[in-house]
């Protein structure tokens, strides 16, 4: 009772300007955060600076729950980068390896063809139906750096929300009632 | 205002520092590794070439690839993903790259080797302008780390050519 009791007093207990503090140092860590995030962005050129993998497709070089760095430099694609790429029709990125590239005379447009290091064949199953290439629209970075484990968090949330919720409500507490 | 929260949460961001700070040494050493791999590539044996129906040369080959990587290896190496390419250029294309062989390495001890191999991706053109083509084949290895960059190199080898006539 005693830890329940103590924090409703708190919150009872505290005046307006503290409050106001409270919410504005909360504002500086969401909108910090969305300023790293944006700022990733705009330096490497990648619409998503940093992907978790989600499937075994390159194991054993990346496994599950691995992430990520990407870059999207003005450099054409080459054979044996590692890219992640958008298929149409499909919601989640994939992240394979370039085993062909045809590369245009005129105009510089690339035919791309991906497989995953731990798959028997190559993607063209995956691509869209029909499709035999992919173009280089649908390539959203090319891997640069890699970091093991550290995507289990965002798995571990996506996968049970519930997890998510409590750390959420456990911090926004924590806030709320911490003293200075 | 040494409450266990407090110290736990000193404990838990003084670790999380140590270890990126760990990560990034182990990444920032592997600059400073001056790897001098050797490699070669025979071909041994057009086994057929010819036009497909829907107009595409493909060719399958026998390759006997021979390469020495372990210099390649650093203790912050994981393995190293090696492939040969051929690669060339036609009239409508700039550059063509196909994969025909790669492999996975390990560890060091197998960064020595001699494999003796059909071509495992198909050899296919755009078009129908291999027959007497001259082209390169290429090993290039990309290193993947425990943690941190990727490096990628590669040697190139020229001077190879298809036949003049299918078969």
């Amino acid at each position: 009772m005693g830890f329940v009791g103590d924090t409703v007093e708190s919150i009872r207990s505290m005046q307006i300007r503290q409050v106001l503090t409270q919410i504005i140092s909360l504002g500086m860590i969401v909108t910090s955060a969305l300023i790293i995030w944006k700022g990733l962005i705009v330096v490497t050129g990648s619409e998503s600076p940093v992907v978790v993998v989600l499937s075994g497709s390159m194991e054993p070089g990346f496994k599950r729950g691995d992430i990520l760095f990407l870059h999207m430099s003005k450099d054409p694609i080459r054979t044996g980068e590692i890219v992640v790429f958008n298929v149409d029709g499909r919601e989640i990125p994939i992240v394979h390896r370039v085993i062909k590239v045809h590369e245009r005379q005129d105009t510089k447009e690339v035919d791309i063809l991906t497989k995953g290091d731990n798959n028997f064949g190559d993607d063209r199953l995956l691509y869209a139906h029909g499709q035999l290439w992919l173009q280089q629209h649908h390539i959203m970075g090319r891997a640069v750096g890699y970091l093991p484990y550290v995507g289990w968090v965002t798995i571990i949330m996506t996968e049970k929300p519930f997890i998510k919720y409590l750390l959420i409500g456990a911090l926004g507490l924590l806030v709320i009632t911490s003293k200075e | 205002m040494h409450s266990f929260g407090h110290r736990a949460n000193a404990v838990a961001t003084f670790a999380v520092t140590i270890l990126a700070a760990m990560c990034f040494a182990a990444s920032f050493s592997d600059n400073f590794n001056t790897p001098t791999p050797t490699a070669s590539v025979k071909i041994l044996n057009i086994n057929w070439f010819q036009k497909e129906a829907n107009g595409n040369d493909e060719v399958s080959m026998t390759l006997n690839i021979s390469a020495d990587l372990s210099s390649l290896f650093t203790w912050n190496t994981k393995q190293v993903f090696v492939f040969v390419a051929a690669e060339y250029e036609t009239s409508q294309n700039a550059l063509n790259q196909v994969s025909l062989w790669d492999g996975i390495i390990p560890a060091k001890e197998h960064a020595k080797f001699l494999i003796h191999t059909t071509n495992k991706y198909r050899f296919i053109d755009q078009g129908s302008n291999l027959k007497g083509k001259e082209f390169n084949l290429t090993m290039h290895w990309h290193i993947m780390p425990k943690t941190g960059k990727m490096f990628a190199d590669k040697i190139v080898m020229t001077g190879y050519r298809l036949p003049e006539q299918y078969r």
